[in-house]
């Protein structure tokens, strides 16, 4: 089960995992990812703090989107993974292909750097 | 047994002393006994008999013995006023036999009523039944003991007896189950059995008079309580139910109806064995419904999702039922025949502004199945203000049933389709079992085992393995993102691609590229593939492998007697489409030596938990390797895999799980 609060400042969505992706529950996760893209933000954090397990499903939505972020110069920055959820992460390699940081704050710097 | 009386009794009349004078009466109440016992064996023993039979039975031992005593009424008027005709023994002859016939058929009706009595028993019925058999049987022996028909007891016998004899008669429960045709059968065969007790009753009288006017010392049935007992009860419950009947028939179609009522709920409801599809359920219905309200026609209307509504009527012609439609829905009658409407609908009001149609009374009722309304059934009368409550709850009732059954059908047919599905599943998993090598190609030098198993009835877990050339050999693992069937797809084409590729003798990593841009376009979005591939030369004791996103190599060195994850990095397959991808990953080579352990598994291993949620983890996996290290492969791969299931407590992983090792010698 997961829960995806969305919360919207400086222009910058940011998209609260709270929870466990699974294959069911990453469908929750592509439409938050799909909804915030559609509303035309450029800015998209990811505060996985809460996120407890992602599946193989899940690391994949955040996967089918990198292409389409490159395309429409949108930045997504991900920060509060814990050790578990980024060691999938890293395993897979996609921590070469998405930016992760450890703090919100961090992650903002990066977010606001990567969009000049 | 008759003529023995009459001999005996003829006797008497001549040559009195000679035989005991109680001798007539043992002999008649043997005779009695006998022939209740036979009817007793005859009648109540048959299992087939229906009402009718049994009165039919009574008529017709009535009409033997008729006929006979007519017969003995011929000879005598042949006979005509001949000595013979006036002696007084010879008149006895015929009183008795007269009399014998006349209790055979008082007895074969007392049987045959006895049984319609007791065809509703209730304990105080067989127990009030079983005191009037035994007053009889009473009365009987009294009256062959004392021969006067004053005394009190014998008053009292029959006081007892008529009581009794009132109280059974008022059992008529079985006259409500005739139907009409059998009703009037019955009343001809009752008035037949009373022209028979009349003539008897008349012709035995007739002859105890002529004799008693002569002799006194003969059996008059008339001082016979017992006779006159049984012949009253004939008579009184003959009476009672010739009139029960009588007054029974006006209401008889009613209950006729009812019955047929429930046989055609047993219809509908029965349909969903025997009949083939929802239309004859659908037809069924149609025509319960009519024949039970007496309706003129009828029209069924079911909405489909997929198809157009469709329309069975019965008795009415799809232009009528449409015209009545039209002219509901441009009357603007609300929720009339549209197919919302959930509840019982009299429509009759309407239908009288509609010209030229020849109905009169509609009524309107929808068909639930899982609380939805599936369609409408509408019934015609060309009768006004033709339905009444009854009718209404009746039809009702066949519209539920009816819902009820297409619903079972619905259920069935949705069982039968997922039986084929799993049978479907079943043949999958043996297709995907044959994509797993039996037996891996393990080469000179080292041994290997593997062992996979899915979660569902089919996975995305592969390994494989492929003799490039004489000391060349490739392995590979791989795991598809998800699992079930689209991972089970995803998996055989992971496996053409290895067998293609491998033969080619390629670099790792060029293998990869390769596998990426095959995968890249097959591949849907959000897919991947994790794999490593492994070239060990044994020549050069080498193990040149690419990882591409796969959970790293457990490596166990026996130098150092430690396992350790090898550190490299390598994204997935099919994850990045363009050419940037052989950048991504990386090429790296472990030189082997003798006893080393190479421990290969997919997510499903270490992501497996224990029942509070905890999961297998690398640590664990390590250890029982370093544990395991001195059995060969296929006991570190048992070994293994009894240690997961003792960890997790279930052999029903929750994704699908795979390990491969391989042993150096």
């Amino acid at each position: 089960m997961v829960q995806i609060k969305r919360l919207q400042e400086d222009g910058i969505d940011t998209l609260a995992i709270i929870g466990e992706i699974d294959a069911s529950s990453s469908i929750e996760l592509d439409l938050s990812i799909a909804k915030s893209v559609g509303e035309g933000y450029k800015k998209i954090l990811v505060d996985c703090g809460s996120l407890e397990y992602i599946s193989s499903a899940g690391l994949g939505v955040f996967m089918s989107y990198i292409e389409e972020f490159s395309d429409k110069g949108i930045c997504m920055v991900m920060f509060g993974l814990n050790e578990k959820v980024a060691n999938n992460f890293s395993i897979l390699g996609l921590s070469d292909l998405l930016h992760i940081r450890a703090t919100k704050e961090e992650a903002k710097q990066l977010i606001n750097e990567l969009s000049i | 047994m008759f003529s023995d009386v009459t001999i005996l009794f003829s006797d008497i009349r001549g040559l009195t002393p000679d035989v005991p004078v109680w001798l007539p009466r043992v002999m008649f109440d043997l005779y009695v006994l006998c022939l209740f016992y036979y009817y007793k064996f005859k009648i109540e023993r048959e299992e087939n008999l229906n009402f009718t039979d049994l009165l039919w039975q009574v008529f017709a031992t009535g009409l033997v013995a008729t006929v006979i005593s007519l017969g003995l009424r011929l000879i005598l008027f042949l006979l005509g006023d001949t000595a013979l005709a006036t002696n007084i023994i010879f008149s006895d002859v015929v009183y008795q036999i007269n009399l014998a016939l006349f209790l055979s058929f008082l007895l074969a009706a007392y049987t045959s009523w006895k049984r319609l009595i007791l065809y509703q028993k209730s304990k105080w019925l067989i127990r009030l039944w079983r005191v009037f058999e035994f007053t009889l049987l009473f009365a009987l022996l009294y009256d062959s003991l004392n021969t006067t028909l004053n005394g009190t007891l014998g008053t009292v016998i029959a006081v007892a007896l008529g009581v009794l004899g009132l109280i059974l008669s008022a059992n008529m429960k079985w006259v409500a189950y005739l139907n009409f045709k059998q009703k009037w059968t019955s009343l001809l065969l009752l008035l037949l059995a009373f022209f028979y007790l009349g003539y008897f009753f008349y012709t035995v009288t007739r002859l105890s008079d002529f004799i008693s006017i002569q002799s006194t010392s003969f059996l008059d049935f008339r001082s016979h309580t017992f006779s006159l007992s049984i012949f009253g009860f004939v008579i009184v419950y003959s009476l009672f139910s010739f009139l029960v009947i009588l007054f029974n028939l006006p209401t008889s179609s009613v209950f006729e109806q009812k019955l047929e009522e429930v046989v055609n709920y047993q219809r509908i409801s029965q349909s969903i064995q025997t009949e083939q599809s929802e239309e004859s359920v659908y037809n069924i219905l149609l025509e319960s419904s009519v024949s039970s309200v007496f309706a003129d026609a009828a029209w069924l209307e079911i909405r489909s999702a997929a198809e157009e509504d469709k329309l069975y009527t019965y008795g009415i012609t799809e232009q009528e039922a449409h015209a009545i439609r039209n002219h509901l829905a441009s009357n603007n009658v609300k929720g009339i025949l549209d197919q919302s409407v959930d509840k019982t609908k009299n429509l009759s009001r309407h239908l009288g502004s509609l010209k030229g149609a020849r109905f009169r009374s509609l009524l309107s009722f929808p068909i639930m199945v899982k609380g939805e309304s599936i369609g409408t059934l509408a019934i015609l009368k060309e009768l006004p203000e033709g339905f009444n409550k009854e009718m209404t709850r009746v039809v009702s009732t066949f519209a539920n049933q009816a819902g009820i059954s297409i619903e079972n059908f619905r259920l069935l047919a949705e069982a039968f389709q997922n039986e084929r599905y799993k049978e479907e599943l079943k043949i999958a998993k043996m297709v995907q079992k044959s994509l797993l090598p039996e037996k891996l190609e393990s080469g000179e030098g080292y041994e290997i085992a593997a062992f996979s198993q899915s979660a569902d009835e089919v996975g995305g877990d592969y390994y494989d393995a492929f003799k490039i050339n004489e000391h060349k050999n490739a392995l590979i693992i791989a795991d598809v993102s998800g699992k079930g069937t689209t991972a089970a797809f995803h998996m055989s084409q992971m496996k053409g691609i290895f067998h293609s590729l491998a033969q080619q003798e390629l670099e790792p990593s060029e293998f990869m590229v390769r596998a990426n841009n095959a995968l890249a376009h097959c591949l849907e979005r959000g897919s991947f593939i994790s794999a490593i591939y492994f070239v060990i030369d044994t020549k050069e004791k080498t193990i040149t492998y690419c990882r591409a996103g796969h959970c790293p190599v457990l490596y166990y060195r026996e130098s150092s007697n430690a396992a350790e994850y090898l550190q490299d990095k390598g994204a997935a397959l099919g994850m990045v489409k363009n050419s940037s991808y052989c950048k991504m990953i990386e090429v790296n080579q472990v030189k082997y030596k003798q006893g080393d352990i190479m421990l290969l598994y997919t997510d499903g291993i270490t992501e497996a938990s224990d029942p509070k949620g905890e999961e297998f983890g690398y640590e664990k996996l390590q250890s029982i390797l370093i544990e395991l290290r001195k059995k060969d492969a296929g006991e570190i791969q048992d070994g293994l895999i009894s240690r997961l299931y003792e960890y997790t407590g279930t052999r029903n992983i929750n994704d699908d799980y795979t390990t491969m090792i391989v042993k150096f010698k």
